[in-house]
């Protein structure tokens, strides 16, 4: 299988302001977020990021996105680096992540022209690619609506189409279901699904145990920054299910018990 | 990858002009609010002339000399009522003192003439003293003593009559009624100007940049790849037209009212200016905006949100301002082409040379293209900064 994404050893360091110190009672000047990261996705596969709040996953994803730079390492997404050609890693991926809002102003309908020109998608291709999107996620009737006028499961529609306006074949989703009622959450998670039928090459980042054993080929498990397991889904449950697994290894890497 | 400017350009101009409100606020309130603000003011200064061309005082006065009277009927705006007797004068300046009464009250000596007339000097004795009673918290009171005291100067003034200055009325100011308009164009509009345009840059910049990271929309637009120099780019040169569009509304609204403002100085217009002062005027105005903008936008993409970039531009409009301010200080107005590279610096001046119809074309080529410059360099540290992610997601 090609491998299509590969992160090499990432690193990503951030500076801990006087306030974060204080409140987080450390006198460190440097939080290590992403320690030396590394994991491969294939072409067709869904991988999927597990680690708890902090632990470093929207941090590697950002730096996957080119949104951010490591400080060391790499991410290849087909090729084309991160660090080299954060660029082309832009026109190749699809990505999205609450941190990501769209301008309340617009309605979905310019959004999605807009974003699409900005991907260089061909007027006629970007209507087709509309038309389909919207209908498929109801957007249809509220594409004339403006963003700030929806409810926040619609918004998180409308954000997800925009991530896949150019129809990317790399795609990686931030806690997409996060903050979403069960009805928007199952709409997105069949979508998820039905991407990975479309032969795509998924990476979603979730602390949502369900999502990732409904979705995910294979799983990676990061602690403090560190990937400390990375197994396809089958052989990480082997013996336990992914939820008691995971406290295990949390127990176990953290130092402490989760059950106090 | 395909050039993304026009994107960005159009995007801003769907957000500015699709919205009514700030259509409103921006463009069409400022030139508006000017016109109307200015020709209030106008008409305030003209009715008080008006006013005071048509004012009457009325001074109660005791033993009125005869060569007064003659005086006072000569285009004085005084009207006399003499006081027979002491109890008429007590209850005048009791009606006086309790404000019931405007005006004021004089009492001049018996026989003021003849003792005027003999009078000496040198003898050393007391001058014979005239009294005018008033209330300087009656305004009429305080003013109708300014005009009796002045009456009295010239009256004082002419017995000793040796010689006149500009005995005609008119025809010894030199000055064409263009030099007028050129005189308060040139000396009000390029500091005028300069506001407007900060102030329009400043409506618009901070929300854009600053409200779009503090919005979390900028990290959607970072994430496509678009290249920052043109989002950069795009962003600098909507704002811009955005700002001149203010901007030219504050101009409009101040050339118009501005003769009304003058006290309805009829003399003053902006005919006197040409098609040629026009364009270049616009020249100018064109690339002040792009510093403006430029400068506005690099400290809005520093800020963490628009509250923060208004608190760190507003001192930068104070120098903005100043700089405006130097072509209304002749010691302050320089020539030479170096100093038309110092930015706004040169704007204000260029501006100022061409309302007094003092052209240097060198001076203008260069104050464009430094300011063309500077906004390049404007747009590279933008793009830089949209690079950065230290600046980009600081919170």
């Amino acid at each position: 299988m090609k491998e299509l994404l590969q992160v090499q050893n990432l690193k990503k360091t951030f500076k801990v302001s006087a306030k974060q110190q204080k409140i987080q009672g450390t006198k460190e000047r440097l939080k290590v977020a992403v320690n030396h990261l590394s994991f491969t996705a294939y072409e067709g596969e869904v991988f999927g990021l597990l680690g708890s709040n902090g632990a470093g996953k929207t941090t590697t994803l950002r730096m996957m996105s080119a949104l951010i730079v490591p400080d060391e390492g790499d991410v290849l997404v087909d090729g084309s680096s991160v660090v080299k050609n954060p660029n082309e890693v832009r026109s190749k991926i699809g990505f999205l992540t609450s941190e990501l809002k769209l301008e309340e102003f617009f309605t979905p309908n310019y959004l999605f022209d807009f974003f699409a020109e900005l991907h260089g998608v061909e007027k006629e291709t970007a209507r087709k690619r509309k038309q389909e999107l919207f209908e498929k996620f109801q957007i249809s009737q509220f594409a004339e609506v403006k963003v700030a006028n929806l409810s926040t499961g619609m918004k998180q529609k409308v954000s997800l189409v925009i991530s896949i306006v150019h129809n990317p074949s790399i795609i990686i989703f931030d806690e997409p279901t996060n903050g979403l009622d069960v009805l928007t959450a199952k709409v997105v998670t069949d979508f998820l699904l039905e991407l990975k039928s479309q032969g795509k090459t998924i990476v979603v980042s979730t602390h949502i145990f369900s999502l990732i054993e409904k979705i995910c080929d294979r799983v990676g498990i990061i602690i403090d920054g560190s990937m400390v397991v990375c197994d396809t889904l089958e052989n990480i449950t082997a013996e336990k299910c992914l939820e008691e697994k995971f406290f295990d290894i949390y127990a176990e890497r953290a130092g402490e018990s989760y059950e106090k | 990858m395909k050039n993304n400017i026009m994107t960005i350009i159009k995007k801003e101009f769907t957000r500015f002009f699709t919205d009514k409100r700030m259509v409103l606020t921006t463009v069409i309130m400022p030139g508006v609010m000017i016109y109307l603000l200015y020709s209030v003011m106008g008409m305030g200064f003209t009715s008080q002339f008006e006013n005071t061309e048509n004012y009457q005082i009325k001074v109660s006065v005791q033993s009125l000399p005869q060569s007064l009277k003659i005086i006072a009927e000569q285009g004085t705006p005084i009207i006399f009522s003499e006081l027979s007797g002491e109890d008429k004068k007590q209850e005048a300046l009791e009606n006086l003192a309790d404000g019931e009464e405007g005006s004021i009250v004089a009492v001049f000596p018996e026989n003021f003439d003849e003792l005027v007339a003999e009078y000496d000097v040198s003898t050393g004795n007391p001058a014979p003293a005239v009294e005018i009673y008033y209330n300087s918290s009656n305004t009429e009171s305080k003013s109708a003593y300014g005009i009796m005291k002045e009456v009295l100067d010239q009256y004082e003034s002419s017995l000793a009559n040796k010689f006149d200055i500009n005995p005609a009325e008119e025809g010894y100011d030199l000055a064409s009624e263009e030099d007028m308009s050129i005189q308060v164009f040139s000396m009000m509009v390029p500091m005028l100007m300069m506001v407007f345009l900060f102030s329009g840059c400043m409506a618009i910049a901070p929300e854009s940049i600053a409200g779009e990271k503090e919005r979390g929309t900028i990290a959607t637009l970072l994430v496509t790849p678009i290249k920052r120099s043109h989002l950069a780019l795009g962003k600098i040169v909507s704002l811009s037209v955005i700002a001149i569009l203010s901007g030219f509304s504050s101009f409009l609204g101040t050339m118009l009212s501005l003769p009304k403002l003058m006290g309805g100085e009829e003399n003053i217009n902006a005919s006197v200016y040409g098609m040629k002062e026009y364009a270049m005027l616009l020249l100018i105005i064109l690339s002040t905006a792009l510093v403006i903008v430029a400068l506005i936008s690099i400290v809005s993409a520093f800020a963490k949100n628009v509250k923060e970039a208004t608190g760190w531009i507003t001192p930068i409009m104070i120098i903005s301002m100043l700089l405006g301010v130097t072509s209304m200080v002749e010691s302050l107005c320089k020539t030479e082409p170096i100093w038309f590279l110092i930015p706004l610096y040169n704007s204000a001046q260029c501006m100022s040379a061409i309302f007094s119809l003092d052209i240097s074309i060198v001076n203008i080529i260069v104050t464009v293209v430094a300011n063309i410059c500077y906004a390049g360099i404007g747009v590279f540290i933008l793009t830089k900064m949209f690079d950065n992610e230290k600046v980009m997601f600081s919170k």
